[in-house]
């Protein structure tokens, strides 16, 4: 290994850190937008910077859709006056905002985003790291952001960003068991016998040739989907956060940067989880369903695969945003109730239909 | 008393449970929304359609000839519930001094917009027609002192108004001819 082997990886690593922060500022943006066309209203259309922003026609178009806002934004919360409150807890208070986005920038190392064709002609993803147990990297570290929501809800030291927190914990644990069955199928279907992939996201994808996953099992797509928007606290299970009943949640007591992080992280696990959900059941970078692979091979098939991949990730955050501004939220019972009364036995149900239905279509063909 | 009428709540449907085909009408509907047209009025650049009667800022107006109105009864003042008016009376002492001895006028007219609640009893007790709740809403300033309008930019607010009395021009003339009779 010479020097170079070292220097290219960080520079991969990198790129998609910054990619994947454009991704959330712009996201952040794009809920923004949204959420005004539901409303019936125009949006963030006013941020202008200086030479950009005085191109005659362009740069009345880009501010009028916003696209300086993200900058503005960042740079407000960069500039805010950092309080601190005098009944929190110092050193777990800071730590809080960091916990909650750690792990979503994590996940993004094992997340495969594209393929290319290597020097033996096989099909490789393009991901930081291609390992075989991808999955269960990403959902072990996934579920550790709630722990910079419960230190955030504890460390504040205040009634409701502690009720916040204790929801948040409740759901994810809820949730995170419908889904971890929610998506045992999919590995089933997806590691024939005799296949090398394992748990990695890799195998699922190209198990996805044919029919996509959501076609195959939609059952375990629609519970894997609720669990993705409990998981990621958005509404309509925003326990977490309720501005109506709990003032803010767990960052009631945050503020400037520190809320930006917050911030940036719920966006961050949109990514992800929208992300998981088009490798796992839209066929992540296949064309259509039934069209598997038509890019060409080279530099120009993994651009278009890659955009593929990251034009579906753009509707499932769309979806998203989409389904927070059409949605009340649920009461926290009613979370509750359709976590273990409902959604946990579907899980467990749809997970032995498959089995039985694997195991016999695997008996048909050998 | 009225009989309460009990209403039956239906049990769900077992659709209804599933929450999703009214999360897909939900969708649905906002969906349709998206592609209709926003109903924002976007401020500084389009101002909104203030009504005939609206109650902004309180201004004082001229007649059409250019005279002020207000001959400082001081009614507004003492009428105004947060005390937002200060009036000084004076002499008229400009051109139609023919005037002077018979009407008055303010030497200043202050009235604090940071007071005022724009309740408009002083344009209902003017006995003048002199001072008027107008259109203009969008006050500021960066002193409080900025906010005390003095009786010139009062004057310049309010502009000047149609009137059907012209009560001084009456006046004038009945004496005249009275005057003559004599
Ligand atoms: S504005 Fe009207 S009520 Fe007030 S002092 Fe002048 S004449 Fe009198
Ligand atoms: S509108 Fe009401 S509060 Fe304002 S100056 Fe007139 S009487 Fe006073």
């Amino acid at each position: 290994m010479n020097f170079l082997d070292y220097i290219i990886p960080i520079f991969y690593a990198l790129g998609m850190v910054s990619v994947f922060m454009t991704l959330c500022a712009y996201s952040v943006l794009a809920e923004r937008k949204v959420c005004s066309l539901i409303q019936r209203r125009v949006g963030p259309n006013r941020a202008k910077i200086p030479i950009v922003g005085h191109i005659p026609i362009l740069g009345k178009i880009l501010t009028r859709l916003g696209i300086f806002h993200p900058a503005a934004d960042g740079l407000k919360f960069l500039f805010k006056e950092e309080i601190t409150p005098q009944h929190v807890r110092i050193g777990y208070y800071y730590l809080a905002p960091i916990v909650a986005l750690a792990p979503a920038l994590t996940t993004m190392v094992v997340l495969p985003f594209g393929r290319y064709i290597d020097v033996n002609g096989m099909v490789q993803p393009i991901a930081l790291a291609n390992i075989d147990v991808g999955i269960l990297f990403i959902l072990a570290v996934s579920s550790l952001g709630v722990y910079g929501i419960v230190l955030a809800g504890w460390a504040s030291n205040s009634k409701y960003p502690f009720l916040g927190a204790i929801r948040s914990t409740a759901q994810m644990i809820s949730y995170e068991l419908a889904m971890g069955l929610s998506i045992l199928p999919v590995f089933l279907w997806a590691a024939s016998p005799g296949s090398d992939y394992g748990l990695s996201l890799f195998g699922v994808v190209q198990a996805q040739q044919g029919l996509w996953l959501i076609i195959w099992q939609p059952i375990s797509a629609l519970i894997f989907l609720v669990a993705i928007f409990a998981e990621t606290n958005r509404l309509p299970f925003d326990m977490a956060e309720s501005e109506t009943d709990l003032v803010g949640g767990f960052h009631t007591e945050y503020g400037a940067f520190k809320f930006g992080m917050f911030f940036v992280a719920e966006y961050a696990h949109i990514i992800m989880g929208s992300a998981l959900f088009v490798l796992l059941f839209l066929g992540g970078w296949h064309f259509l369903p039934g069209v598997a692979d038509p890019w060409p091979d080279g530099l120009f098939g993994i651009l278009c695969s890659t955009s593929w991949f990251l034009l579906k990730i753009f509707f499932m955050i769309f979806f998203f945003i989409w389904m927070r501004w059409s949605m009340p939220r649920f009461r926290y019972d009613h979370v509750m109730h359709l976590g273990w009364k409902i959604l946990l036995p579907l899980a467990v149900a749809n997970f032995v239909f498959y089995i039985f239905l694997i195991a016999f279509i695997d008996n048909l063909t050998y | 008393m009225a009989k309460t009428k009990v209403l039956e709540r239906k049990p769900l449907t077992f659709s209804e449970k599933t929450y999703i085909p009214q999360i897909a009408s939900g969708l649905a509907a906002t969906f349709v929304n998206m592609f209709k047209k926003s109903v924002t009025l976007e401020y500084p650049e389009v101002r909104p359609v203030i009504p005939e009667n609206y109650r902004g800022v309180p201004t004082l107006v001229k007649d059409p000839k250019g005279r002020v109105k207000c001959v400082s009864c001081q009614l507004c003042e003492f009428v105004c519930p947060p005390k937002a008016i200060r009036i000084k009376p004076s002499e008229i002492v400009d051109e139609e001094s023919d005037r002077a001895h018979i009407e008055k006028e303010p030497a200043a007219f202050d009235i604090n917009m940071l007071r005022c609640i724009y309740c408009g009893l002083c344009q209902e007790v003017c006995p003048e027609e002199a001072i008027f709740l107008q259109d203009s809403f969008s006050l500021s300033g960066y002193t409080r002192e900025e906010m005390v309008f003095g009786k010139e930019k009062l004057l310049k607010l309010g502009g000047t108004l149609p009137d059907n009395h012209f009560k001084w021009d009456k006046k004038k003339s009945a004496e005249e001819n009275t005057e003559k009779d004599h």
